[in-house]
This record gives structure tokens, sequence and C-alpha cells, in this order.
């Protein structure tokens, strides 16, 4: 009986900061927000409940053109990361020496412990009119005057394919890693050619990490704030910047909380769909790796 | 294998693309380090020469970094909200690897799936969640109590706070995994040899978890002191370096400056990173 308590205790114990941590911080916020964007002025210091910031979302071809752009470009930049990313995961866990992996996969990580904004710094060097590579290919010839590359979509999915891909990467080295080798052998063996090898034993092997990869890839892009208004500039369009400006600049915090949530709830149904689409479950992708 | 044959064109332009990649992750850091040595009022080309004014000057227009007194201070609140949300993560991270790996409760995964859920949510939503419910509290408490409590308000503690609502989460996976390999045939051992409950946890389990949790700690410190999303909505009038940088960008533009502490934060992010790969090289040794 008195281990049984000592037991119980602990067990109280260890889950009171648990408890405390994703009530507080988690749970509770969340609430509050959905109540709050719930809430319509209709007099100063007045409200009423209503569904009127979701409908002005509605009524505003901009809001919705803002989010469907935000998902659609961040859908392309997940695919950009999973097609650029797998050829380099699987060269680090199948193809390099065992010396070699290490160094490479640290390689990997070193933009991670950058923060966002000197990555986009760095590529606004690299990509401006007065920029590293125009001044470049001036220097070579192949243009007779500077090229802006900076402002432009392409800019921000190249900066934000730079900034999701170790995402990418990192859970696709260590499903590979655990992949035995003979499996690869085996389906050479019995006829198959490069591509069937890769179709039907490696894609399905490393399906959790794909999708745990695609998951934190897409969330994170779509989440993004930094790199699509410094590399895309006033006309960026995403739709954190959307979130930014109904809190900050036009201290309308209603909107702002129903965008929140539209962007939240857009962003787990991509998810879901994902999830279920590739019959995956979010424990065993993005909790494992 | 997808390329046995060590001299085949196909692996060689594999090693090729693999090249090419990497060039392109370095690219951005080297173009954002390198001008801080360039000696001119712009981060651009050409060249004009080594300087390290952009680091030391004393004088404008070329105010060193050690000497901008605003960058500086935003390092100082960068650190101290760093050191609080790795120490908070790793405390909270330690108390849930125990959770998870040796408590038996009901709806144990549905709580595992709540523990990683930060991770999946963008980090502006955390912000503006922890925004509103901390205003609404010091709202109500002000209306209802007169009771004014400044901590609810923007600022340092509310940052600390939203950082760690989803550092906690990685901090947590880290160390789990650690305790999952540890050998419970160890503690046993202990126990027979009539350690109190106490003391094994203070001379076994712990000092097994410890690289871990320094690996998590400096991880947690690391995501905190890049950490923008979440902090844009939180911050008060001490506002951490990514905050005062990104002031500086909107406002004056690019500067030189920003390369030179661009360069002073990855030498400084890099030799940490340096440490937590040798605190976990002991791990294998052990």
């Amino acid at each position: 009986m008195h281990s049984k308590d000592i037991k119980k205790l602990s067990l109280i114990l260890l889950f009171s900061p648990f408890a405390l941590w994703i009530l507080l911080l988690i749970i509770l916020p969340h609430i509050g927000m959905v109540v709050l964007s719930l809430k319509e002025k209709v007099a100063p210091r007045v409200y009423q409940y209503s569904f009127a910031n979701y409908l002005d979302f509605l009524h505003e071809p901009i809001y919705w053109n803002t989010l469907l752009r935000t998902g659609s470009m961040s859908l392309l930049v997940t695919a950009l990361a999973l097609l650029i990313g797998f050829p380099i995961a699987y060269y680090i866990a199948k193809i390099a020496g065992p010396r070699a992996r290490g160094g490479l996969f640290l390689l990997c990580l070193i933009p991670l412990w950058v923060s966002d904004l000197i990555r986009s710094y760095g590529w606004i060097l690299l990509l401006r009119e007065t920029g590293v590579i125009s001044n470049f290919l001036l220097w070579t010839g192949m243009t007779g005057e500077p090229i802006e590359f900076l402002y432009n979509d392409a800019a921000v999915i190249i900066g934000l394919v730079y900034t999701v891909i170790l995402f990418m990467i990192v859970p696709l080295v260590s499903t590979l890693d655990g992949m035995d080798n003979s499996m690869i052998e085996a389906g050479y063996n019995l006829g198959g050619n490069g591509f069937t090898v890769l179709r039907r034993i490696i894609i399905p092997y490393a399906m959790p990490g794909i999708v745990a990869g695609c998951i934190v890839t897409f969330m994170l892009s779509a989440g993004s704030y930094l790199t699509p208004i410094l590399l895309g500039g006033k006309n960026s369009s995403w739709f954190t910047e959307q979130i930014y400006n109904q809190f900050i600049t036009r201290f309308n915090w209603e909107g702002g909380a129903a965008f929140g949530m539209l962007l939240l709830l857009f962003t787990s149904l991509v998810i879901w769909l994902g999830l279920k689409l590739s019959g995956q479950t979010l424990a065993n992708t993005v909790a494992k790796s | 294998m997808l390329a046995n044959n060590k001299t085949s064109p196909f692996l060689v332009g594999y090693r090729l693309y693999v090249a090419a990649f990497f060039i392109f992750l370095a690219a951005p850091l080297i173009s954002a380090g390198a001008f801080a040595f360039n000696d001119s009022l712009f981060p651009a080309l050409p060249w004009q020469g080594f300087t390290l004014d952009w680091f030391f000057s004393d004088t404008e227009p070329k105010l060193g970094m050690f000497h901008d007194r605003r960058l500086l201070q935003g390092l100082y609140y960068s650190f101290v909200i760093a050191i609080f949300v790795a120490m908070l993560s790793v405390f909270v991270g330690t108390t849930n690897a125990f959770l998870f790996v040796r408590g038996e409760f009901p709806a144990k995964n549905f709580f595992y799936i709540l523990m990683v859920l930060p991770l999946v949510i963008p980090g502006v939503i955390l912000g503006i969640s922890i925004l509103v419910l901390a205003s609404d509290t010091a709202n109500y408490l002000e209306d209802t109590l007169d009771l004014e409590l400044e901590f609810l308000r923007p600022g340092i503690v509310l940052v600390v706070l939203g950082q760690f609502s989803f550092i906690a989460t990685i901090t947590s996976l880290v160390i789990t995994a650690r305790l999952k390999k540890f050998d419970a045939t160890m503690e046993e051992a202990a126990f027979n040899l009539g350690a109190s409950r106490a003391r094994v946890l203070r001379t076994i389990t712990l000092p097994f978890l410890r690289p871990a949790m320094i690996a998590a700690g400096i991880v947690g410190f690391l995501v905190s002191f890049e950490n923008f999303n979440t902090t844009l909505f939180l911050v008060g009038s001490e506002a951490p370096l990514t905050i005062t940088m990104y002031d500086r960008m909107a406002k004056i533009g690019s500067t030189p400056v920003l390369n030179a502490v661009s360069f002073f934060l990855m030498v400084g992010s890099g030799l940490l990173a340096l440490l937590t790969v040798v605190v976990q090289r002991d791990k294998s040794a052990q």
C-alpha cells in the first residue's frame, strides 16, 4: 500500500508540469482565441457574439485569396522540398560512407542554427539588384545591366524551400537509416530496375519519414512570416501578414483572432488530409523524428 | 544498390547534385557573414578591402556592433530570455520524459499527441493566442479586482512563456528518446544494494540522462534565440535581438553592421551546436 501511494504521488507530481503547460499555454489560449474571434464590436466596449469576423473574411476576396495563395504556394514549397531533399537524404543514409555520413548530416543542420532573419538577409544580399548574383552576371558579361531577382514569387519560394528543407531531410535520413540494405538488394535480385525498387520498396518504407517531413514543412511554410515579407516585398500577400496587420496595425483583435483560427483550421485540414491519404498517424510520424 | 559502380556516370551526376545542394545551403550564410568584413557602407560588391570596423569601430557612420547600444541591449535580452526558456523547457521535458516512459495512466496516447501538438501549430498562432489570453486575464483582473498585473502585458515574461510553449515539446522528445534507452536493471541493482529512490535517481538515472538534458538545453537556447514569429506578438519594450535586427532592416535597410551581428551569431551558434555533438558523443562511448 505504501509503495502504491508513492507511485500515485509521483505520477501526480510528474503530471502537473505537463498539465499546467498544455492547459495554460496551449488549450486555454486557443479557447480564448475562438471566443474572441466570435465577438463583434457593436459600439465602443460593447460586444456581441456573431460570426461577423468570419463573414468579413468570406466577403472580402483579398482575404481568402491570400489564404488560398499561402496554401498553394506552401504545397508547392513542400513538394519541391521533398523532390530536392529526398535524393540528398538517400545519399546521406545509403550511399555516403560511414565517416562522410555524420559530416554531411551535420552540414545539413548548419542552417538550422541560424535564425530565419539571417537566412533571409543572406538571400537578399545575393538576389537584389546590387546583389552578388546580379554583379556576377554583369562581370561575366552575360547581362548588360543589373537584374533584380528579389520581390517576386520565385524569390519567396527559393527562400522558403531553403528555410524548410532541413525539416524534410532530417526525418527522411532517420527513416532511411533504419532500412535494411538487403531489402533493396532483394528488389534488384527479383528483377526490379532502379525505378521499380524506388517506387515499390524504398518509398513505401520511407513513408512515415516522408509524411513527417511534409507536415512540418507545410506547417512551417504556411506559418512563416519573415521570409515572404523580406523576399517578396510589399506584395508578398502572405496570410500571416494579414494576421499581423489586423492585430498590430489596425488593432482589430477580433478580426485577427478569426484569421488566426482560419489559418489553424486550414493547416490542420491539409495535414489531416495528408495523414488520411497516406494512411499514417501523427504519433508515428512527427513524434518519431 | 542504386549505384554500385563507383565510376558510373549516374553516380558522378548524383555526387555533383549533392555538391550543388550544399553550395545552395551555404551561399546565403556566406554572403551574410562575409560582408561583415567589407570596408564599405553597403553590404554589396565590389570588395573594398578587409576591415573589422563593423565590429569594433566606435564612430558613425561605421558604428560597430559592440558599440551599438540597441543591438547590445537586444543581445542581452535575447540571452536572458533564452536562458529562462532553456531551463524551463529542460525541466518540463525531463518530467514529461518520466511521465510518458515510466508512468501508467489512462489515455496516455491522447496525452502524448497533446504533447507533440505545439510543434505543428504555426508560431504566429501560438503568439497571438497567448497574447489574447494574457490580455483578457489582465483586463478582467483590472476591471473586477482593480489588480494590475504587469507581467501579463507584452514583455519578457510573455515572450519566455510563448517560446517555452513549443520548445518544451522539442526538449521532451529529445529527453524521452534517451530515457527509453535506459536499462532498468541498473536501477534494480541499485535498489537491491539498498539505495533509496532519491539516491537512485540522483546517482544513476539523472547522470544517464545528463547528455540528453544538456543537448536539449542547448537546442532550446538556440531555438529561443532565433525565434521571431512567436516573439513578434508578445514583445514589449525589451526587444530581443531578432526583433531589433528586423526593425533596423525595415527602417534603415541593410547595413554591414547587420552582417557583423549575423557573423557573430553564426559563430556563437556553431560553437554551441558543436558542443551538443560533443556531449552526445559521450553517450556512445559510455
